[in-house]
């Protein structure tokens, strides 16, 4: 058990998966530490779905070696790996009732009927389906389904709970509801989850870490905040949350800014990554809710940016506005959210709150907001 | 009257013709098992129960009956073995020829069965030189009935939500403890279906018993043979009445099973 790597539950070590031409997963390489929430985040046909039915032995790696706990899987079956799957269909036996599907997997375990009663109750307690023991199936709802899934996984006492978009059959309402059941669960438990999802919101309020994946490629792995404020690429960026790309040539770099020209003569700033060099292409990415905007042109503070643009549309949204700004023939908009935080005039057009169509506008942001990106 | 008028129109008058069509003939047989008169003919002459005492001292009758049931069940036994294996293998695998493959299983069902008949029986005894028993009859129903078990299982097995297999290997099973465990009681109901439908297509079938048979009739055979002596006739009508009582029965509990298999899935599986 004494392995290199004592702390991570989960080691992936170049974990590739061809069908075919097509790489569905392009060699995998990070550990999940015990008792951690993990997300595998990105669009459908991403690979992250693959990736987590390679981890319990659903599907066999073309190449690379996947350890759980120290010890390496090869090839061995699902049913010799020390995980249980959450099954996006929940995949609810449906000749069995509630508690006989919740006691399936102990049958497979050296314990009596006794044990596998008491189990079953405290199963059912926990995830509130007590007194439904006896039902089939066919008569819970999606909700009840969804605990009935979970309850048969972790009475087995996995050491690595794997969830195929668990919540994506449920409605809004109770997928919120369900969100904070599950993170709740994995914390009294301790369990490693390793979550699959496309809906960036579920992983971001859920996870402690998450890799973004697209085409296959692990893109980044972070927690919620690093990958919202420090997106390592434009896609990482474009896919969690808003964003704006101002793109633009790197003009220098000094004292760990660097000054990029993005058309027209403006020169924005942004931390430099490291990897900035002059000359390069570049882009500076900005969240719209950092961007502030004025109506009329004021002095450009030290340690902050600011560009001339002229209003497209705006719309108004209650808790705050959207702009949508041009600031360059040729250039997608820019958009910018305000929070609405003093009372706008009835007509709507007093001072910044929506600035009507055609007006001139100052766009600042604190320099330390925006993130380079190297093209 | 009312109820009359609203129904009587040409759809319907054309919808009743067809059913008395159907049926009609089918029930005159146990209306006539009954008839004390040695021909099918109207009038009707007096109540008997005379043919059904016959029929339990005619051990030639008796034993053809017992040669069809004993080449039914083991036929249908067989054939939904082969089927369920066949119907798996092209639901669950991607095989290579699946197509072909599936092509070549169902094909008996559009060969005429007196060209497998003549072919099979040449086979047989020109070049294998085996004697014709029961045995060649059984074989040669279990070419014809495999498509159909075949074709029953799979669509009972197409509808299935593979994840429910996977997640049986996920909570410990191994692959064939879990075939025994999801797979089959799902696929139960399929299984029963086809099991009946081989029962009756081989309990019925004449043309390839006839060549195959040798020596011991089956009930078809011996049935046919019957009608050239009239006397032997009503004899044959209170069996069929038994037979038709039987299928009845059993087509009420196969659909008994049927409903109690669907109630108890839920929609992803049917």
């Amino acid at each position: 058990m004494a392995a290199a790597n004592t702390n991570s539950m989960i080691s992936l070590r170049a974990v590739t998966k061809r069908f075919g031409n097509f790489t569905a997963v392009d060699a995998a390489t990070f550990d999940i530490a015990a008792g951690e929430f993990f997300s595998l985040l990105g669009p459908s046909g991403c690979g992250k779905t693959t990736l987590l039915r390679m981890i319990g032995g659903f599907e066999r790696q073309s190449t690379g070696e996947i350890l759980i706990d120290g010890e390496p899987m090869g090839t061995r079956a699902p049913n010799q790996r020390p995980t249980n799957m959450v099954f996006q269909s929940y995949a609810i036996f449906p000749h069995l009732d509630v508690a006989e599907n919740i006691a399936y997997g102990l049958a497979n375990r050296p314990v009596d009927k006794a044990t596998i009663a008491r189990k079953v109750a405290a199963a059912l307690e926990m995830m509130r389906l007590d007194g439904l023991g006896n039902r089939r199936t066919n008569q819970l709802s999606g909700g009840q389904r969804q605990r009935v899934a979970l309850a048969r996984a972790i009475v087995c006492e996995p050491k690595v709970l794997l969830l195929d978009e668990p919540l994506g059959a449920l409605d809004k309402k109770l997928r919120e509801e369900m969100q904070i059941e599950l993170r709740q669960l994995q914390k009294s438990l301790g369990i490693t989850f390793i979550f699959v999802t496309h809906d960036q919101e579920e992983a971001l309020s859920l996870s402690d870490r998450i890799a973004v994946m697209a085409r296959g490629k692990v893109l980044q792995i972070d927690t919620a905040t690093a990958l919202y404020e420090h997106p390592n690429c434009r896609e990482v960026a474009g896919f969690i949350g808003n964003m704006n790309f101002l793109e633009g040539r790197i003009a220098g770099v000094e004292g760990g800014l660097a000054a990029i020209e993005i058309g027209d003569g403006q020169v924005v700033k942004v931390p430099a990554n490291g990897q900035a060099a002059a000359g390069g292409n570049a882009i500076l990415a900005i969240r719209p809710e950092k961007i502030d905007a004025h109506g009329s042109a004021t002095a450009p503070q030290p340690g902050t940016n600011a560009i001339r643009a002229r209003a497209r549309a705006s719309s108004y949204l209650g808790d705050r506005s959207l702009i949508l700004a041009d600031w360059r023939n040729g250039a997608a908009p820019v958009s910018v959210s305000l929070q609405n935080r003093k009372s706008l005039s009835g007509d709507g057009s007093s001072g910044i709150g929506i600035p009507g169509p055609d007006s001139e506008l100052w766009l600042t942001w604190p320099v330390e907001a925006g993130v380079l990106l190297t093209s | 009257m009312q109820f009359l008028r609203r129904h009587l129109n040409p759809l319907s008058f054309f919808a009743v013709s067809y059913l008395l069509f159907l049926y009609v003939p089918v029930l005159l047989l146990p209306l006539f098992s009954f008839n004390d008169d040695i021909y099918v003919r109207l009038p009707l002459t007096g109540f008997t129960l005379q043919w059904y005492k016959n029929l339990m001292n005619n051990t030639s009758l008796l034993s053809a009956l017992w040669s069809s049931v004993q080449v039914g069940i083991g036929v249908s036994l067989v054939s939904t073995l082969l089927g369920l294996m066949a119907a798996r293998a092209m639901t669950r695998y991607r095989l290579p020829g699946r197509r072909g493959i599936y092509g070549l299983i169902l094909l008996p069902l559009v060969i005429p069965y007196m060209v497998i008949g003549v072919s099979t029986l040449v086979i047989l005894r020109r070049m294998l030189d085996v004697d014709l028993t029961l045995w060649t009859v059984g074989a040669s129903h279990v070419l014809i009935t495999v498509p159909l078990s075949m074709l029953v299982l799979m669509a009972r097995m197409e509808g299935f939500d593979r994840s429910l297999e996977e997640a049986s290997r996920d909570l410990g099973d191994s692959a064939w403890k879990s075939f025994r465990r999801v797979t089959l009681p799902l696929v139960m109901p399929g299984i029963v279906s086809s099991f009946l439908l081989c029962f009756i297509t081989s309990f019925d079938e004449y043309l390839l018993a006839f060549f195959l048979a040798g020596s011991d009739a089956t009930l078809p055979i011996f049935i046919f043979s019957s009608l050239r002596f009239p006397n032997k006739i009503p004899d044959v009508l209170a069996l069929g009445s038994l037979i038709l009582m039987v299928s009845i029965v059993l087509v009420v509990f196969a659909e008994w099973l049927r409903r109690r298999g669907v109630s108890g899935s839920d929609s992803s599986v049917i």
